[in-house]
C-alpha cells in the first residue's frame, strides 16, 4: 500500500483545469519531486493534499484513509505537514517557539489545564520543549533557539520551517520549492538535509524548480504541465522524455501552438 | 547589546526583588496618606489596566483589532449593578455572573464574525459597541434608560463596606488587577498564547500546523469580553451611579490608544499605557482644552517614531526553559547557547 495515493483528482476555478485527472503515489521512504513548467499546477496540488482547496473530482488516500477535503487540521493530524513557497514562519516568535507551534496538536492539555498549570500540562510542556530542542540540533539550529525566527539567515529559516513541519509529527513532508533563492553551495547543503530527513524515515513529496537537486535525490519524478501529467519515472528517464523538454524549453513550434491552444 | 537589552537584563536577574518592591509600594500606598482624588486616579488606573490587558490578547496577541470592548465593559457594568439592585445579590456574586454574561456575550459576538477579517472585524466590532449602548439606552424597563441607575451599593466583605475612606475599593482593584494579570501571564505562556500570537503572525500558516484558528480566536474574544465584564462590574459600584453615555465610544478608544501608546503583545506596556493616559489628562490640566490637542499629538508622533508603543521591545532575554529542563538538557549535552 502506497503512503500517500493521488486518485484522479481534478480542479477548476471556473473556466480554468488548474488540476486535471493527476494520479501520484508516494511510497513510504521515498523521495519523490513534482516539477513542471511556472503555473503548470504544482503548488494547486498541495494546496488540495493539505486542505486549503477541495477537489471536484477523485480521491486521495493516506495510509489507505481518504482523506480528500478535509479540513487542514485533520490532515495535520493524520500526519502531512508542509512548507512553503515563500517563507511562513512566524517571525515575530523564537525558534523554540515555531518549533513548539510545530507540535502545537501534540499538547494534550485543555484550556483550564494551562491556566491551572496542571501536572499534564507541565510534562506536556516539558516533554515538547526537549524534544523540540532535540529537533533542533538534530537540524543544526540548536545555536539559534533563543533568537527570533525574523533575525535568521535565509538557508535557516528553510531549515526552521522544515523543522516545523517536522515536529507536528508528520510522516510525509510537503516541501514547496524549498531551494529557491538559495546560492549553489545552500541548495547543496539543502540537498544533503533532505536526504538525512529520509534517512530518519521520513517520506517527502516536493516541488522544484533546481534540477540539480531534483535530478540528484528523487527516488522518482512526476512532470505537471497545465494541471495534466505529462510524464513520471525515474529521473533519467524523465529527462529524456520528449514532452518533458518540449513542455520546458518548446517544441516544434507548431506542436507548441496546438498544445496552447 | 543595546540599552533596552542591558535593562531587561538588569531588571530580569533581581525580578523578585523589583517585584516585592512594586507590590509593597502598591499596597502601602493609602498610607501615605494621599487625598481622595490621587486614590480615585490609582483605581482608574488599576481599571483601565484590567481593559486594555483584556484588549491585548485580542488585538495585541491573536492580532484581531476589537473596538468594541467598551461594549462588553458596559456589558458587566450593567449586569453587575441590576443583580445587585434588583436581585438583591452581593457584590461577589454579581461579579462573576457579570464576568460570565460579558464571555457569553463575547462568544455570541465571536462566533459569527471571527470569520471577517481586518478591517472588517473592527468596524462589526465597533458596531457592536454602539448597539449595547442604544439597547442600554432604549431598554427602559430593565436599564431605566437614559436616567441611568444611581445608589449602586458598595461591595462589603465579612460586613466592611468597602469604600473610598477605608481604602477597600483601592485594595479590591488591585486585588482584581493582580488576578487579572496573573490569568493573562498563564494563558499567554501555553499552547494557548502560542497560538493566539502565530495566528497574529501568519494565520495561513498557523492553520497548516493543525491550529484551529477560528477557535482560538474566539476563545481569545471570550477571554477578553469576560475581563472587560470583570473590569465593567467593579467599576459600577466604584462611583455608585452609571448610565448609558458612561460608555461611548470614546471608551473602546481610548483603551486601544492606552495599549497601542504602551506597546501592544506586552503586559509592561499596557499598565504603562493605561497609567499615562490617564494621568496626563489630569496634570495637564493647566492647558485647558489644549490639552486633548496635546494629547493628540502625542499619539501621532508616537505612531510616527515609535510604532511598536513605548515600551513595545521585542525581549532580548533568553526563553525560559525553567530549571528543570535546562538540567535535563544540558545533562545530554544540548542545552542551546544563548545569544
Amino acid at each position: 500500500m502506497p503512503l500517500l495515493h493521488i486518485k484522479d483528482i481534478s480542479l477548476s476555478f471556473g473556466g480554468l483545469k488548474a488540476v486535471d485527472s493527476v494520479n501520484i503515489r508516494v511510497d513510504e521512504g521515498e523521495i519523490v519531486s513534482l516539477i513542471g513548467p511556472n503555473g503548470a499546477g504544482k503548488t494547486t496540488v498541495f494546496n488540495i493534499l493539505t486542505g486549503i482547496y477541495t477537489v471536484d473530482s477523485g480521491e486521495i488516500f493516506f495510509e489507505g484513509n481518504a482523506i480528500q477535503n478535509k479540513i487542514p487540521q485533520d490532515i495535520v493530524e493524520a500526519g502531512i505537514a508542509r512548507t512553503f513557497q515563500n517563507i511562513r514562519l512566524f517571525r515575530n516568535m523564537r525558534v523554540i517557539e515555531n518549533v513548539l507551534i510545530g507540535s502545537h496538536i501534540r499538547e494534550p492539555y485543555n484550556f483550564f489545564q494551562a491556566v491551572f498549570r496542571t501536572r499534564r500540562f507541565r510534562d506536556s510542556e516539558r516533554e515538547n520543549t526537549l524534544k523540540a530542542v532535540r529537533l533542533l540540533r538534530e537540524v543544526g539550529l540548536l545555536a539559534r533557539t533563543h533568537d527570533y525566527a525574523a533575525n535568521l539567515p535565509y538557508g535557516e529559516q528553510r531549515k526552521l520551517e522544515i523543522a516545523r513541519a517536522l515536529a507536528t509529527g508528520a510522516k510525509l513532508i510537503l516541501l514547496d520549492e524549498p531551494a529557491a533563492g538559495m546560492n549553489p553551495q545552500e541548495s547543496e547543503e539543502l540537498l544533503r538535509f533532505i536526504l538525512s530527513l529520509r534517512g530518519r524515515g521520513y517520506t517527502i513529496l516536493m516541488i522544484e524548480h533546481d534540477m540539480s537537486v531534483v535530478m540528484n535525490i528523487s527516488d522518482r519524478i512526476y512532470v505537471l504541465d497545465y494541471g495534466k501529467l505529462i510524464s513520471e519515472g525515474l529521473p533519467r528517464q524523465v529527462a529524456n522524455d520528449p514532452k518533458v523538454i518540449e513542455a520546458y524549453l518548446g517544441g516544434v513550434p507548431d506542436a507548441a501552438e496546438n498544445n496552447r491552444a | 547589546m543595546d540599552i533596552t537589552g542591558r535593562l531587561e537584563r538588569f531588571f530580569s536577574q533581581r525580578r523578585i526583588f523589583f517585584f516585592a518592591v512594586v507590590i509593597a509600594l502598591l499596597a502601602a500606598l493609602p498610607a501615605f496618606g494621599f487625598s481622595r482624588y490621587i486614590m480615585r486616579i490609582c483605581i482608574v488606573i488599576s481599571i483601565y489596566s484590567m481593559l486594555t490587558l483584556a484588549l491585548n490578547l485580542v488585538a495585541g496577541y491573536t492580532g484581531q483589532l476589537s473596538m468594541g470592548n467598551g461594549g462588553f465593559y458596559a456589558i458587566g457594568a450593567y449586569t453587575a449593578t441590576l443583580l445587585m439592585i434588583n436581585a438583591g445579590l452581593s457584590f461577589w456574586s454579581s461579579l462573576v455572573v457579570a464576568a460570565a454574561f460579558a464571555g457569553i456575550s463575547g462568544f455570541l459576538l465571536g462566533l459569527p464574525t471571527l470569520r471577517l477579517k481586518g478591517s472588517y472585524l473592527t468596524i462589526v466590532t465597533l458596531g457592536f459597541g454602539e448597539i449595547v449602548r442604544m439597547i442600554l439606552m432604549n431598554w427602559d424597563t430593565v436599564t431605566n434608560g437614559t436616567l441611568g441607575v444611581r445608589n449602586i451599593p458598595l461591595p462589603s466583605l465579612f460586613g466592611v463596606s468597602l469604600s473610598f475612606t477605608n481604602h477597600g475599593l483601592y485594595y479590591l482593584a488591585l486585588v482584581l488587577t493582580a488576578l487579572v494579570s496573573v490569568f493573562c501571564a498563564l494563558v499567554i505562556n501555553s499552547k494557548v498564547g502560542r497560538a493566539f500570537i502565530a495566528i497574529r503572525e501568519d494565520e495561513i500558516a498557523a492553520q497548516m500546523m493543525g491550529i484551529k484558528t477560528v477557535r482560538y480566536k474566539v476563545l481569545a474574544f471570550v477571554l477578553s469580553a469576560t475581563i472587560s465584564g470583570i473590569a465593567g462590574a467593579f467599576y459600577a459600584p466604584m462611583v455608585g451611579y452609571i448610565d448609558p453615555n458612561s460608555f461611548t465610544f470614546d471608551i473602546s478608544s481610548q483603551i486601544i490608544s492606552m495599549a497601542i501608546l504602551g506597546g501592544l503583545g506586552t503586559m509592561r506596556g499596557m499598565y504603562f499605557g493605561a497609567a499615562a493616559l490617564i494621568v496626563f489628562p489630569e496634570v495637564s490640566r493647566f492647558l485647558m482644552d489644549y490639552r486633548f490637542v496635546i494629547y493628540g499629538l502625542i499619539l501621532v508622533l508616537m505612531m510616527r517614531f515609535r510604532p511598536q508603543g513605548l515600551l513595545g521591545w521585542r525581549t532580548r532575554l533568553p526563553y525560559r526553559f525553567g530549571k528543570v529542563l535546562e538540567r535535563q538538557l544540558a545533562a545530554e549535552g544540548s542545552l542551546p547557547p544563548l545569544l
